[in-house]
């Protein structure tokens, strides 16, 4: 069993986001780079994969910075071959991003065939399209996302995914494989790897280069941004100010007059 | 369906879902906007009576086949992609929900169209296609056009829940049905095997009046017991968001949001909740919000009708307490 993960890094908003100069852009000079959430979770349920049948992960990332350390942890909790694509033009969009893991994919010796293809669902920064079913469409593989679980059947020609719906209702789908999954959620937490560990991935893996080929046909239909800016909350909630037990007992008397208890 | 503007009307368990009609909704105001009109397609397996439901559109494009019964995206895209082929519609308005999460995405990489995702405003101005859209977890409001109006096909435009009221875009009555043939080739790669129903909590969160819901800002599970204080001091009930649930500290019934519940309680009390657009759709009908997050630019904030920035953990117990006070007070007097 082969099980590709595809990465992407995607801005920390636990930072202060800044709009570049022209007010069309984050300023990436302001921005702290993490592993995009749902992709780590897509690390997750291939490492569990892997723990239950034993599999070969590999995980390929796009660059950005800190993905070297995206990609050192990976190695560290369990990946077994790491992979960027090197070489993109700045500012690519989501569906550059997939276009750019769908060459590596095609171009990169051991890549394929994999028997599944494992990605976030949606990072925060998907503003035109969303990489899973591109990259399905494009291998022409089935699609599945918003997965919260994944079962290998035995004859490991597919597997059974657990896919959420509203309202906490979830969907057990049948798959064929190879697939290709947009994972919400792991079946656990993404795990913890100490420091130590990834220094010593640092040392001991190799994190091999994939170089970007030129999107070919001139661009893709156009999505222009206008006009990018900070949501200001403020203004909109009446702020309470002071210690919390000053702001508590403030709260509480707004409370009271309403008759909330 | 040239020049129009088109909906793609989900539907889920033999009903059109509520997002349908907010998305018709809004469609509605950008087909006038532009002085076109407003078409709704919809696909799915013997269930051509649900048109009547779609009459906030001037017409219905129904698309019948067997493979659409259940909603799997690129069964659905295809089935899309093909109704429309030839045809120029200004504009698809699919809904950013569970059941339709990538399907715009495949309708726009098959028609070779734009896609815009986390519009929560569409509008046309000087003949172009304006997004207002929420992203990067709600700190970031971008306006995005669309696709240039002679551009390639339509643009494909994710609509997020709660963009306009579902009462604006509910209207039944009998509109102009067409059928549109598709060619589906069933490769059985994807089959749904059942539903899972939620199990049923100890509580049900769509019942309380009060709601003290926690987020990754409770910072540990240990810090639980300081939320369910606060909800038995207010006589209401804890429920999380969507990592707090992942993590194991809160079980799936107590998970507000797109993939939880949809609550509407009198009281809500967000703590150490960023205000994703994915946990607002599930709250943001509270008659009474409060928020306490220690970022002054928590999203959280823009629904919140009072706000403390502040650590949570610490206001917990201190709002306990003064509301423990308060009552005691009361009882007194
Ligand atoms: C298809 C899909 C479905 C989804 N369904 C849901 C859903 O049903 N429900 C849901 O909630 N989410 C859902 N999400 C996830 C959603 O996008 C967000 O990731 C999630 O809501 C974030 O949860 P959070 O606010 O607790 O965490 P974060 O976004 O990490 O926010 C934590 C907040 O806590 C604050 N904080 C940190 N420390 C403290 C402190 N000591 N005191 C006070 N504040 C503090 C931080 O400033 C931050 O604002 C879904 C996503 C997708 C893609
Ligand atoms: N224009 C229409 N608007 C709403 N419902 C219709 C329309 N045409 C047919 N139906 C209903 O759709 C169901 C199936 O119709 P049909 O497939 O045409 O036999 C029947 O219950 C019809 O009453």
């Amino acid at each position: 069993m082969h099980i590709l993960v595809l990465l992407k890094m995607a801005p920390d908003v636990v930072e202060d986001l800044e709009i570049a100069p022209g007010g069309k852009a984050l300023d990436l000079d302001c921005l702290r780079m993490i592993l995009s959430e749902s992709d780590d979770h897509a690390l997750e349920q291939a490492l569990l994969l892997k723990e239950r049948h034993g599999a070969k992960i590999t995980a390929l990332a796009l660059d950005a910075p800190e993905v070297d350390d995206a990609l050192f942890t990976a190695a560290a909790k369990g990946a077994d071959r790491v992979m960027k694509v090197v070489g993109m033009d700045p500012g690519f969009t989501t569906r550059e991003a997939a276009r750019y893991f769908s060459q590596a994919i095609a171009e990169e010796p051991g890549l394929l065939p994999a028997d599944l293809i494992l990605t976030g669902v949606q990072a925060i920064d998907d503003l035109d399209g969303l990489v899973a079913p591109i990259v399905a469409d494009g291998l022409r593989m089935p699609y599945l996302g918003i997965v919260t679980g994944v079962a290998l059947e035995a004859s490991a020609q597919a597997a059974r995914a657990i896919k959420e719906y509203p309202a906490g209702v979830r969907g057990e789908f049948l798959v064929q494989l190879p697939a290709v999954l947009g994972i919400q959620a792991a079946e656990k937490p993404p795990r913890y790897v100490p420091v130590a560990k990834v220094r010593a991935a640092m040392k001991s893996v190799k994190i091999e280069c994939s170089q970007a080929l030129t999107l070919a046909d001139g661009g893709l239909p156009l999505v222009g941004v206008v006009e990018m800016k900070r949501n200001e909350p403020a203004g909109h909630a009446e702020m309470l100010e002071g210690k919390p037990d000053q702001v508590s007992g403030q709260l509480c008397g707004i409370l009271a007059e309403r008759g909330l208890f | 369906m040239t020049g129009n503007i088109c909906v793609l009307a989900e539907q889920w368990r033999g009903q059109i879902t509520e997002v349908t009609y907010e998305t018709l909704a809004l469609g509605r105001e950008v087909a006038d906007q532009a002085g076109v009109p407003l078409t709704a397609i919809l696909p799915g397996s013997h269930c051509r009576e649900l048109a009547r439901f779609l009459g906030a559109a001037d017409a219905v494009v129904y698309i019948d086949h067997p493979l659409l019964a259940e909603t799997v995206p690129q069964t659905c895209a295809e089935a899309v992609a093909q109704a429309m082929a030839g045809e120029r519609p200004r504009a698809l308005l699919v809904p950013l929900t569970n059941i339709s999460l990538g399907i715009g995405t495949l309708i726009g990489v098959r028609l070779g169209a734009p896609v815009v995702n986390f519009c929560r405003d569409i509008r046309v101005a000087d003949g172009r296609l304006l997004a207002d859209c929420v992203m990067y977890g709600g700190k970031i409001e971008a306006t995005v056009e669309a696709g240039a109006p002679s551009g390639p096909g339509p643009a494909i435009l994710g609509i997020w829940p709660g963009a306009r009221q579902a009462e604006k875009g509910r209207a039944e009555r009998e509109v102009p049905v067409t059928d549109a043939a598709v060619v589906l080739e069933d490769t059985g790669a994807i089959r749904l095997c059942r539903y899972i129903e939620p199990e049923a909590g100890d509580v049900d969160l769509t019942k309380q009046e009060v709601l003290v819901a926690v987020g990754r800002g409770l910072q540990d599970r240990a810090n639980l017991p300081l939320a369910e204080e606060l909800a038995r001091a207010l006589g209401g009930a804890v429920c999380g968001s969507r990592p707090v649930i992942d993590q194991g500290w809160l079980p799936l019934s107590r998970q507000v949001g797109k993939s939880g519940l949809t609550v509407k309680p009198k009281l809500y009390v967000a703590l150490g909740i960023s205000g994703a657009p994915e946990h607002i759709e599930g709250m943001k009908d509270a008659a009474l919000i409060v928020a306490v997050n220690s970022d002054p630019q928590a999203p959280i904030f823009s629904v919140a009708h009072y706000g403390i920035v502040g650590d949570a953990v610490e206001t917990m117990p201190a709002l306990t307490a003064a509301v423990e006070a308060r009552k005691a007070a009361g009882q007194h007097a």
